[in-house]
């Protein structure tokens, strides 16, 4: 049964992600992308981790693909006309170092399976909210803390990056102006 | 017949192979961003996959911390996307292939 889902799952989320570098269009990249995290997330459903696969949903899914597609939307891009493709010579590298990476998913497959580990979903309750939290506020309460920090300098650097006027204030601006004539 | 840990980190690889694949082919800004995306969603199954077939949390609590991590850096990443569109009326990174305007 669970070979059948992870074997639905995992190609759901191989064939959303082939698609999505395919796509032309950005929007539907990002719709295939959305797809790549729906899979994920009944793949973490699968291992046993119900906590993360309802944040993958709802952070990925939800929040960040949102924020994608509006900016998609925003700048209007499917108007980018099509231009001759350029580094071409590169091509061939980033298909023999692709290979090698697929050589290496096929060497984890056939020589890294001599010792299994024994999968332990009936027993565990690690995915449950109660564990995750119970290890956040206690033995990694100081990376929860910086992770907040992290949120608080993204929130500055978003809104100050975004602003139309420019990275400085007006006031600062002139100055440099004045400086520089 | 249940999946071994090996099946997970194939097809965590094989979405991280896609993802740099992504990176290296694409030419718009927002797709980039996409599939770095992606990228760290193969990394997260990884840990996910561990943390559950070693029933230790540590490596959910990883997860939720790079998820942190990742609405990070869409904010600040669009941001700057935002920033270059109206410097250069354009997503092409091939046009921003320099600091200067």
């Amino acid at each position: 049964m669970l070979v059948v889902l992870f074997i639905l799952f995992a190609g759901m989320a191989i064939g959303c992600a082939i698609s999505m570098v395919a796509q032309r269009n950005p929007l539907y990249s990002a719709i295939s992308l959305i797809g790549v995290f729906i899979s994920l997330a009944c793949l973490y459903v699968t291992l046993s981790a119900p906590f993360i696969a309802a944040v993958q949903v709802i952070v990925y899914a939800g929040a960040i693909m949102v924020l994608v597609v509006f900016v998609i939307m925003l700048l209007n891009v499917d108007q980018a006309e099509r231009q001759p493709r350029r580094l071409r010579s590169l091509v061939p590298i980033a298909v023999g170092l692709a290979a090698i990476l697929f050589a290496e998913a096929a060497f984890i497959i056939f020589f890294v399976n001599a010792s299994p580990l024994t999968p332990t979903h009936n027993v565990s309750n690690v995915g449950l909210t109660t564990s995750i939290g119970t290890g956040l506020f206690t033995s990694y309460l100081l990376p929860f803390e910086i992770t907040s920090i992290l949120l608080l300098m993204a929130i500055v650097g978003a809104m100050s990056l975004a602003r139309r006027g420019g990275l400085l204030p007006a006031s600062a601006r002139d100055r440099d102006g004045e400086k520089s004539q | 017949m249940t999946p071994q840990l090996s099946w997970y980190l194939a097809l965590s690889a094989v979405l991280f192979t896609i993802g740099v694949v992504g990176v290296m082919i694409k030419r718009n800004v927002i797709s980039m961003f996409m599939c770095i995306e992606l990228m760290l969603n193969a990394v997260n199954l990884t840990f996910v996959a561990f943390s559950s077939f070693r029933s230790d949390v540590s490596g959910q609590l990883f997860v939720f911390i790079v998820m942190t991590v990742a609405a990070a850096e869409a904010a600040v990443g669009l941001g700057i996307i935002i920033a270059i569109f109206r410097n250069r009326e354009s997503l092409d990174v091939d046009d921003s292939s320099v600091l200067k305007l």
